[in-house]
């Protein structure tokens, strides 16, 4: 369904609230990633309070949409979302990567409501979203799974079995979102493993593929749309991205994957975001 | 002739199948091999080969067990145990999904394909994972049992199986306890404690060593992880030596589990170990295999033999 001005507003509100909360979060933690963190923000905020089914009162309620974040690294993100969604206490997203937090460095089911997959491990998620789509489908729910990967993350062999399967067996209720922000751990995409044209991989592998501005909420909110009303096939939205997005010196750096926030740069990120 | 635990284990599928509709089978395009085929015929809805991508294949195993499912993924034992062994460890060990690792072609079984088919070294590798549990089967009776079992408990397992055919011990329809290793021979002297066809090994030693007056026990350890500690802890004190027996490498398998039980207790009983000493093998028929690796009846007679040597 197509996102009113009104909707989208308050979507984008979100996304600034995430952000800076998330730049607290991480330089009060000195540890946690910010980089892909910052460039999935949409992606999340758009699945959670515009798309997917949930219930947070009754996580595993068996009707429920899946959201599975395959690259489990962007958790703190995460985090945000599932604690706004009204999953967990808000506040206890102060306790990220503490000593016996329920908020893991990387998502884990057995610790905090409303995670679907413990990842973290890149190259499984997709493997594993194909398992609960087919597992659906068996039951004849209308579920949808939605599996966010980032683009490092395929580098991974398993994505790409992962991919084969899902065009085998016809998994057209799941959907992946490619958090496209062209930087890995050591460096861009480009220099560290080429990806190459994405969209005409996943195309020959058979997807239906669905280019997108990710940090575009309508452009999103449009795209599961068009993902939902193609049969026979997955889809996979290739969202481009901004690896670090909103804070302009993290922008497109791949020395911001996984860096502390110093003091100084700290001030210069909370006040572009405010 | 009995049937082999691949066939046994094929049937024990369908029938489980055919009582739980939420059991779904997964293949790495090995069906014919492993049996799971047979499962397939009767339930094609339920039946997903992957083509040959074991991690694959064991992830998506997970994503089936988060939505209700009870995912029986099969492959080779050697490949199951590394291949799969990310996505066991990420979904089954730290977040408890009840994936069943179904591991064919145990040990040597799969002989004349050689050593990168073998497979002696996969219970050291499963029974390493937090909350995994690690079974052998030991027969083709118990091997029904255990995937009964299987679907019953609801914990990430690793089932070892087998190409070949073995000794039969129990009569269809047995039933064992989770956990508990059952004696399958009682005896005085000395306890052997094994898993899998080596099992049917150790009785078949301790018929014969009987013949010369030697009261040999003999400990199905077919659960390897629940391990039965009380029992080694019994057998060591009432028998006073103790000789572990596996198709496996003699690091890290049942031997060394055993060997860790002992250990802690400061038990202080003399142990022989008959498994593969830290080496692969060759191809070559099933038997002489074995024979020629020590892993058949003689070795469980000559570690008898030297383990008493050593009893005070």
């Amino acid at each position: 369904m197509q996102i009113t001005a009104q909707e989208r507003e308050k979507l984008e509100a979100l996304c600034k609230k995430f952000r800076r909360k998330l730049i607290d979060v991480l330089h009060a933690k000195q540890t946690g990633h910010p980089g892909g963190s910052l460039s999935v923000c949409e992606i999340l905020v758009s699945l959670y309070f515009h798309q997917a089914r949930l219930n947070p009162k009754d996580p595993r309620d068996p009707a429920r949409d899946r959201i599975v974040l395959s690259k489990g690294h962007a958790a703190p993100m995460l985090y945000l979302a599932l604690a706004e969604k009204g999953f967990f206490p808000y506040e206890e997203i102060d306790t990220l990567r503490d000593f016996e937090t329920r908020l893991q460095g990387h998502p884990s089911t057995k610790d905090t409501p409303g995670v679907e997959l413990s990842t973290g491990p890149l190259g499984l998620g997709l493997s594993a979203s194909v398992g609960m789509a087919l597992g659906l489908r068996l039951d004849g729910s209308g579920a949808r799974v939605f599996t966010i990967l980032g683009d490092g993350e395929l580098n991974e062999g398993t994505v790409w079995e992962g991919a084969m399967s899902a065009v085998k067996f016809k998994a057209d209720n799941l959907t992946a979102i490619l958090d496209w922000n062209g930087v890995q751990l050591d460096g861009t995409t480009a220099d560290i493993m080429p990806t190459g044209d994405i969209g005409a991989k996943f195309a020959a592998f058979g997807w239906n593929c669905i280019p997108c501005d990710g940090h575009d909420l309508s452009a999103l909110c449009a795209a599961y749309d068009e993902a939902a009303s193609v049969k026979g096939v997955p889809s996979i939205i290739l969202a481009r991205t901004v690896k670090g997005k909103g804070v302009s010196f993290m922008e497109g750096k791949n020395t911001w994957h996984g860096s502390p926030i110093g003091d100084a740069d700290y001030q210069t990120a909370i006040a572009e975001l405010a | 002739m009995a049937k082999s635990i691949r066939e046994a284990y094929g049937d024990a599928l369908l029938a489980c199948g055919r009582e739980n509709p939420d059991i779904v089978v997964l293949d790495a395009d090995v069906s014919g091999s492993t049996k799971s085929s047979t499962f397939k015929k009767e339930f094609p809805d339920r039946f997903f080969n992957v083509g040959i991508a074991e991690a694959n294949m064991t992830a998506m195993a997970a994503g089936f067990a988060s939505v209700g499912k009870i995912p029986f993924a099969n492959t080779f034992a050697a490949f199951i145990s590394t291949l799969g062994l990310l996505p066991a460890r990420a979904f089954g060990s730290y977040s408890k999904l009840p994936v069943k690792l179904m591991g064919a072609y145990g040990g040597l079984s799969d002989a004349f394909d050689g050593p990168s088919h073998h497979s002696v070294e996969d219970i050291a590798i499963m029974r390493s994972l937090p909350n995994f549990k690690v079974y052998v089967a030991s027969d083709a009776a118990q091997t029904h049992w255990l995937v009964r079992h299987a679907v019953e408990d609801h914990a990430p397992m690793y089932v070892r199986l087998s190409r070949d055919v073995f000794p039969d011990l129990y009569a269809p329809g047995e039933s064992f306890l989770d956990g508990k290793g059952r004696v399958v021979r009682e005896g005085r002297d000395i306890t052997v404690i094994a898993c899998g066809i080596l099992t049917g090994f150790a009785a078949e030693a301790a018929d014969d060593l009987a013949k010369e007056g030697l009261s040999v026990r003999v400990v199905d350890m077919f659960c390897i992880k629940p391990l039965d500690t009380e029992l080694i802890l019994a057998c060591a004190a009432e028998t006073g030596a103790i000789v572990t027996a596996e198709e496996h490498s003699v690091i890290g398998g049942l031997g060394g589990a055993v060997c860790e039980a002992l250990g802690e207790a400061g038990a202080g009983v003399p142990v022989g170990r008959v498994g593969l000493s830290d080496r692969h093998a060759e191809c070559g028929p099933y038997k002489k295999l074995l024979a020629k690796y020590g892993l058949d009846k003689q070795a469980v007679i000559s570690a008898v033999r030297a383990t008493l040597a050593r009893k005070i």
